[in-house]
């Protein structure tokens, strides 16, 4: 009997080493294929001004900045409630593969594409906004209910008179079991939806985005730095006022404030539908004409070889390195929101700080740890490519690290607050060897398991960094938005929408296979 | 708890069908008249500069006007589509996008250095080009930055002239090519080498060298292209129907009427003079050629 768990310990251990090794071979193969060639002049200049700017916050004009706020706040909340609402709905038929599918086709589709699609109908409207971020997460949310719904422990559900799953089962076997990582994981969601409200303001929407970069590219550095720091107060000072208690008041104040609404035109609405998204050669066609087809294959075909070809090998290649890079930097970044790590000298020496929950709360230094984590998933990626591409020149090395640096930081973040749940023996090691020998193997299942997570979140933040003319299947979605065929950005997404719905499935066999919790209790 | 969520829940829902509802009660007044202009450059003081437009506007017109500020070339064209904003201030080519979206809608008015617009072609000192009167033929291989994808000065045009004096496409000569998004940036990237080579407006590069933005040991212009219509006035073919049967020329002469200097600063130009849809035929046939546009359309 031991023997046979020892055993089957040592191959499950070799099952994630190997697992790890194909996906470093994998980054090592495609970065021989990608060019990551240094060639910049003098970046200093530029980098001077943008320091200065980051010392020297300047607010331009406090209405802006604090609307901008409240409109960021509020998209937000909205978003996030919405689409907790839509996604438990979504999650409780999480076992058709048909529902896993249509949540991993909307949330393949990144926040500003969203918002460009409801724009050609509603304009530049409260409802696009909320929508744009509604239907992404509601996707995201149902894929990390459903699999929380699948991971509770089965002995209550066993314990039942009735086996047969149903309503009751549901909720006094299932739910109870999942609501605490639930609600966790929804706030955690909701820090990520206030990112991604300010990044909607890149294209119109009233919120921190939208003057943030406007104050980037014209190189306003002062007036940039200003709205950043705003948008990181607002996400680091979440936790101090965002309390369960006062949900509510808030919901109704934003709900009141910024009332989702738009003049939907249903001739544009129409248009959209019966022209717009129809493929060119078949707008105003007899569809079955073999002259029609054939000029859709062709059409097809220069699309194809163009757009849909390079973009899915770009797209793969680029989140292949940067999904391996993630981690090494998240392996590297969590201990600075560990309290293992960071932790008060006085309590490590009496060797009990595991039973003073109450106290880690006020350790300051575990506080600056996650603060520098904050910064650092709060950079835009398309900032941080910016400021990569002026070191090291155009190539996939800038958005490697953009991709890098903002998704190691959200997992080395969420890594961190995993290690809260371990408790050590103690006379457990500190430091280095703690790292390597106690908290790396304990929580290598859990990692694997947030990085597989965030691999479609990868691929499809490829999407913004077009400053780089990296050609990505974003990169041509967003080119077809500029140039108004919304056919051929339909079809691209579709593709997108493929990829993804094939990543998701396979980091779903992983997850079975190595037995990984996508999502960890603690969270 | 459970019952208290349940409870907001059925709350949440109907706040939020509730505000919903009514917001389709609220049709915001079509009788304010809207215009927009493309973000092309100084984009923090675009509000300040068009408002001032819109009051101007008004003034002439006896009529509400308003200026939206849109955050993309794209953005533009899709709010006149949709008729958001009946009136704006578009580049070449956004302009020829727009008028091919709403049939009917005109070019009523351009400014008088439009006519005859072009682009530099600006180099990092390190790429060892040195300006020229014909077009330099070195900057193939080298890495090259556009502007943003939907500009006539940043994109179309030096991409025309790339490949019609080179004889292939941008991504194929270049070692690398970017879309840097605005004029702006696209100077700053070349200043500092990020790109050994880019296509910037010249209105913009003169007006940040005048402001001592440039290091011109840096960055030089090595080239100007032949000169092209540009930016102009376009307004929808259905004004008319909501203003009055005279207001498109009342429009066109409130515009080519405007001549207080500080107004003229917001575009910036000296002076609007008249314009129509054929002047802009060159940017169709060059955005057909470029790809930008089908020519069934």
């Amino acid at each position: 009997m031991a023997l046979s768990a020892n055993r089957s310990i040592a191959s499950s251990a070799s099952a994630l080493r190997n697992i790890s090794l194909w996906f470093a071979v994998s980054a090592l193969l495609c970065l021989v294929l990608v060019d990551i060639q240094i060639s910049s002049a003098d970046p200093w200049a530029e980098l001077a001004r943008m320091t200065a700017g980051a010392l020297s916050p300047s607010v331009w004009s406090w209405p802006t900045l604090l609307s901008g706020l409240a409109n960021t706040f509020a998209f937000a909340l909205q978003g996030v409630t919405l689409a907790a609402i839509a996604g438990f709905v979504l999650a409780l038929g999480y076992r058709f593969a048909l529902i896993r599918a249509f949540c991993a086709f909307v949330r393949s589709i990144h926040e500003l594409f969203w918002a460009l699609l409801f724009m050609q109908v509603a304009g530049l409207s409260s409802l696009t906004g909320l929508l744009a971020i509604a239907i992404p997460y509601a996707g995201t949310l149902a894929k990390i209910y459903g699999e929380l719904f699948e991971e509770v422990d089965p002995a209550p559900a066993n314990n039942l008179p009735h086996r047969e799953p149903g309503l009751s089962h549901f909720f006094y076997a299932v739910l109870p079991l999942a609501w605490r990582s639930m609600a966790t994981y929804t706030s955690y969601r909701f820090e990520c939806a206030i990112r991604s409200s300010a990044i909607l303001g890149f294209v119109g929407l009233p919120t921190l985005g939208f003057h943030l970069e406007t104050a980037l590219s014209d190189g306003h550095y002062s007036e940039a730095a200003a709205f950043f720091y705003a948008l990181l107060l607002l996400i680091g000072t979440l936790r101090l006022w965002l309390h369960k208690r006062l949900l509510p008041v808030y919901l109704v104040a934003v709900f009141y404030y910024l009332p989702p609404q738009a003049t939907i035109s249903w001739q544009l609405l129409v248009r959209f539908v019966s022209e717009d998204i129809v493929p060119a050669p078949l707008r105003g066609e007899a569809l079955w004409n073999g002259e029609t087809i054939s000029h859709f294959a062709q059409w097809f075909n220069l699309l194809w070889q163009q757009q849909i070809w390079p973009g899915l090998f770009n797209t793969v290649l680029l989140g292949q390195i940067s999904l391996v890079f993630t981690g090494l930097l998240a392996l590297a970044l969590l201990p600075l929101n560990s309290p293992l790590f960071m932790r008060p000298r006085r309590l490590i020496s009496r060797g009990r700080f595991m039973s003073h929950g109450r106290l880690m709360d006020r350790n300051w230094k575990r506080g600056i740890g996650d603060s520098i984590l904050i910064l650092l998933r709060t950079l835009p990626e398309y900032l941080l490519a910016f400021i990569g591409l002026l070191i090291f020149g155009p190539s996939m090395l800038p958005a490697i690290l953009a991709l890098g640096i903002h998704n190691g930081a959200i997992i080395g973040h969420l890594l961190g607050r995993y290690t809260e749940e371990l408790s050590l023996r103690a006379d457990a090691n500190s430091g280095v060897t703690l790292y390597f020998y106690e908290v790396l193997p304990r929580i290598y299942r859990q990692f694997l398991a947030f990085l597989f997570y965030r691999w479609e979140v990868i691929l499809r933040e490829t999407a913004i960094l077009g400053i780089l003319g990296i050609a990505t299947l974003g990169f041509y979605i967003d080119s077809a938005f500029e140039t108004f065929r919304f056919d051929i950005a339909l079809l691209l997404i579709l593709v997108s929408a493929a990829l993804n719905i094939s990543v998701d499935q396979f980091a779903r066999y992983l997850r079975q296979r190595l037995q990984l919790k996508t999502v960890p209790e603690s969270l | 708890m459970r019952i208290q969520l349940l409870r907001s829940f059925i709350a949440l829902t109907l706040l939020f069908i509730t505000s919903i509802s009514t917001a389709s009660s609220l049709e915001s007044s079509t009788k304010t008249f809207v215009f927009s202009a493309i973000p092309d450059q100084d984009e923090a003081n675009l509000q300040e500069r068009f408002d001032k437009v819109a009051r101007y506007l008004e003034n002439q017109l006896g009529i509400k006007v308003r200026y939206i500020p849109v955050k993309s070339y794209a953005a533009a064209v899709t709010a006149f589509r949709n008729n958001q904003v009946q009136l704006a201030w578009f580049g070449g080519l956004s302009g020829v996008q727009a008028r091919r979206l709403v049939p009917g809608s005109q070019a009523i008015a351009q400014g008088t250095e439009d006519p005859f617009f072009t682009s530099y072609i600006i180099a990092h000192s390190s790429s060892g080009l040195a300006p020229r009167e014909d077009f330099p033929a070195a900057i193939a291989g080298k890495t090259f930055t556009f502007g943003s994808k939907g500009s006539t000065s940043g994109r179309l045009m030096p991409e025309y002239y790339i490949r019609e004096n080179l004889g292939d496409t941008p991504d194929n000569l270049f070692s690398k090519v970017g879309y840097s998004g605005d004029h702006s940036r696209t100077i700053a990237l070349v200043q500092s080498g990020a790109y050994q080579v880019g296509a910037v407006n010249y209105k913009v590069w003169d007006k940040q060298l005048a402001a001592g933005k440039i290091d011109r040991d840096k960055v030089k212009v090595i080239w100007r292209t032949p000169s092209y219509p540009d930016y102009q006035w376009t307004v929808r073919g259905d004004v008319n129907d909501s203003w009055g049967p005279d207001f498109q020329a009342r429009l066109t002469q409130a515009l080519l009427q405007m001549d207080d200097p500080d107004l003229l600063a917001s575009f910036p130009r000296s002076g609007f003079i008249a314009a129509d849809n054929q002047l802009y035929q060159p940017i169709v046939d060059t955005a057909i050629t470029v790809g930008i546009i089908d020519a069934d359309q």
